[in-house]
């Protein structure tokens, strides 16, 4: 955090704004902390006492519920794991690869280039036309790859990471050429080393889309196979939705969901689908200011 | 024409030299360039699609022209005036609510030093790690019309509680409340980083001539902060005509009772899509979003051109 340092020096009878901060704070997590009392309450007393941020009746009860099927959590976490994995270093390597040559002003194509690339974040064919793209003509419906193809290249990381690259010094890459360097040496040894802050911030924000996405997902696919954890919550909150509003739910399956802790077991499995990025991210949190500097997007 | 023949086959020779001598930052760009190709420009050619009748086994090319008929439906139905209103009203909201808040957020984070300010990013920075889809789910957690925390509250004070789910109203100020809470972290650490890349001899010398805090806010951070702030205006501009499909989605939880004020473009296709199977009026309504967003982009770029040239996006 060189950055920080070039603050002015401040004084320190700043409360009032730390008091503000904590309120803030608190409004950004209270939210986290209702969800997490609620998956731990007994439905008995959710239905009784309501949520509670304080649970009257503590119990594990939707945590078992979640996890006595571990084949449908298990299939769709090694969905999301794998096309998170798969899709960030890939997405990283495309990114950086049309980046760098973005960011060379000596290259001759580096304008259209850029504006082939920045296009594209102004003017889409919208949803269907991809779709019919995705489904008619690649026929990727029900593939992994529905998965991971449309996050594959955002032109926003390609921008952060050209502007990123913009300020690295161009001597470097003279001298390596001086030295009979290709540029794919150049590329390989000097400018991906080079890149770890901006690359580190990117992954996060690239892995982070691929985890939470359930778009692509609700749009490719039907296949149980393939079905991730995003769009696995959405299709339980719409079922117990489905089970809970329809008449047909009243004579057969209603006994049955009477006793299923619905509330809580909702909570929860929010909780087991999300939770692992919300542990993750604060390590990535010292690239952030290095990495994204949005500030230089111009040209 | 003629006589430049000779000259125009020189210049084809360079331009084969030049590409010659780029070959290899030319192979690198090449994944990506060939990518782009297939994935984004490609479906531009589909917008065509906007006046055709789609038939699967036609293709795109190959099926029939219909002229503007896809979009009657948008000129003749009340649903139309209510998905464009509310997209463009919700869009700005979120613009002006969100540039407001990041830009306070982001000014007092600058005003205090030291350790916590890594603390409050991070704590900003939470909701924007989660998926809507969750975000869904929370929402439910305080809105739930038997158990949810809210109405529980309102109970607990006396008060009547309400079914949010199936009121309209009430979405006006939730809607917004979570696209902020949602979000602001992310703009808020934006704005913190070019509030941080300011020179900080500007307000040593501000101090030296005795400047109050308030007056180095508003005469050196935010006229510094305006090209900033003026590049992310013109991007949210060009999203103005769409919707932000999952926080309208999931967060009114797809209620039917509730449509007349959280449906927006988006929800409003993908319903056409999944439940009608409406490929045509989708296509109409996807080619208004795509060429009324690069307007309004191009035209708020031209706009800001205009003020002030170096402001300007491109």
């Amino acid at each position: 955090m060189e950055l920080a340092l070039a603050k002015p020096v401040k004084s320190a009878s700043n409360w009032y704004i730390h008091l503000f901060f904590t309120l803030i704070c608190l409004f950004m997590i209270i939210p986290f902390v209702l969800v997490i009392a609620v998956s731990l309450t007994s439905e008995n007393s959710l239905l009784h006492d309501g949520y509670r941020f304080i649970p009257k009746e503590l119990s594990l009860e939707a945590y078992r519920i979640v996890l006595k099927s571990p084949e449908i959590w298990l299939k769709s976490y090694g969905v999301t794991i794998a096309i998170t994995v798969v899709g960030t270093a890939t997405s990283l390597l495309f990114t950086t690869l049309t980046a760098y040559p973005m960011s060379r002003r000596d290259f001759r194509y580096h304008r259209p280039l850029t504006f082939y690339i920045f296009f594209t974040l102004l003017f889409n064919g919208g949803t269907i036309p991809f779709y019919i793209l995705m489904t008619q003509y690649l026929h990727l419906k029900n593939s992994i790859l529905a998965l991971i193809i449309p996050l594959l290249m955002n032109p926003f990381n390609i921008i952060i990471m050209k502007s990123y690259l913009d300020k690295m010094s161009v001597e470097i890459i003279e001298s390596a050429k001086i030295d009979g360097s290709s540029e794919f040496r150049i590329f390989y040894r000097i400018i991906l080393p080079l890149s770890t802050p901006a690359l580190a911030t990117l992954s996060l924000f690239i892995s982070f889309a691929y985890w939470n996405d359930w778009f692509n997902a609700l749009l490719f696919i039907d296949d149980n196979k393939y079905v991730p954890l995003q769009l696995l919550l959405v299709r339980i909150l719409s079922q117990i939705e489905f089970l809970a509003n329809s008449p047909l739910a009243e004579t057969a399956s209603k006994l049955q969901f009477a006793n299923f802790p619905t509330l809580s077991v909702r909570m929860a499995m929010a909780l087991v689908a999300g939770g692992p990025m919300m542990v993750m991210f604060p390590f990535f949190q010292k690239y952030f200011i290095k990495g994204i500097t949005v500030g230089s997007l111009k040209n | 024409m003629t006589t430049s023949q000779p000259f125009r086959k020189r210049r084809l020779l360079q331009e084969f030299k030049h590409l010659r001598k780029n070959r290899e930052l030319l192979l690198l760009a090449m994944p990506g360039f060939l990518f782009e190709l297939v994935i984004a420009y490609l479906p531009m050619i589909g917008l065509i699609l906007a006046f055709k009748y789609f038939r699967y086994d036609q293709g795109i090319l190959g099926s029939k022209w219909v002229g503007l008929k896809n979009f009657e439906f948008l000129f003749k139905s009340q649903d139309a005036i209510r998905i464009i209103r509310n997209t463009l009203l919700y869009n700005m909201t979120y613009i002006v609510l969100g540039t407001l808040a990041a830009l306070v957020l982001s000014i007092m984070l600058y005003e205090v030093s030291g350790r916590m300010v890594k603390v409050y990013q991070t704590t900003l920075f939470l909701p924007y790690f989660i998926s809507l889809v969750l975000v869904g789910y929370i929402t439910y957690a305080f809105l739930e019309h038997k158990s949810g925390y809210l109405n529980r509250l309102l109970q607990d004070i006396g008060l009547s509680p309400h079914k949010w789910y199936f009121e309209t109203t009430p979405w006006l100020v939730i809607l917004p409340l979570v696209a902020v809470w949602k979000s602001v972290g992310f703009s808020t650490l934006i704005y913190y980083a070019g509030i941080v890349g300011i020179n900080t001899d500007y307000y040593e010398a501000a101090k030296l001539d005795g400047a109050s805090r308030l007056q180095m806010i508003f005469r050196i951070t935010l006229p510094l902060l305006k090209p900033l702030i003026i590049v992310v205006f013109i991007l949210g501009l060009g999203n103005i005509f769409r919707g932000d499909f999952g926080l309208h989605y999931f967060v009114p939880n797809n209620a039917g009772a509730n449509l007349a004020t959280t449906d927006v473009i988006d929800t409003y296709v993908y319903r056409a899509l999944s439940k009608l199977g409406d490929i045509n009026s989708g296509a109409a309504v996807g080619f208004l979003q795509s060429v009324v967003g690069l307007i309004t982009i191009v035209s708020a770029n031209a706009a800001v051109r205009r003020i002030d040239e170096e402001n300007a996006l491109f």
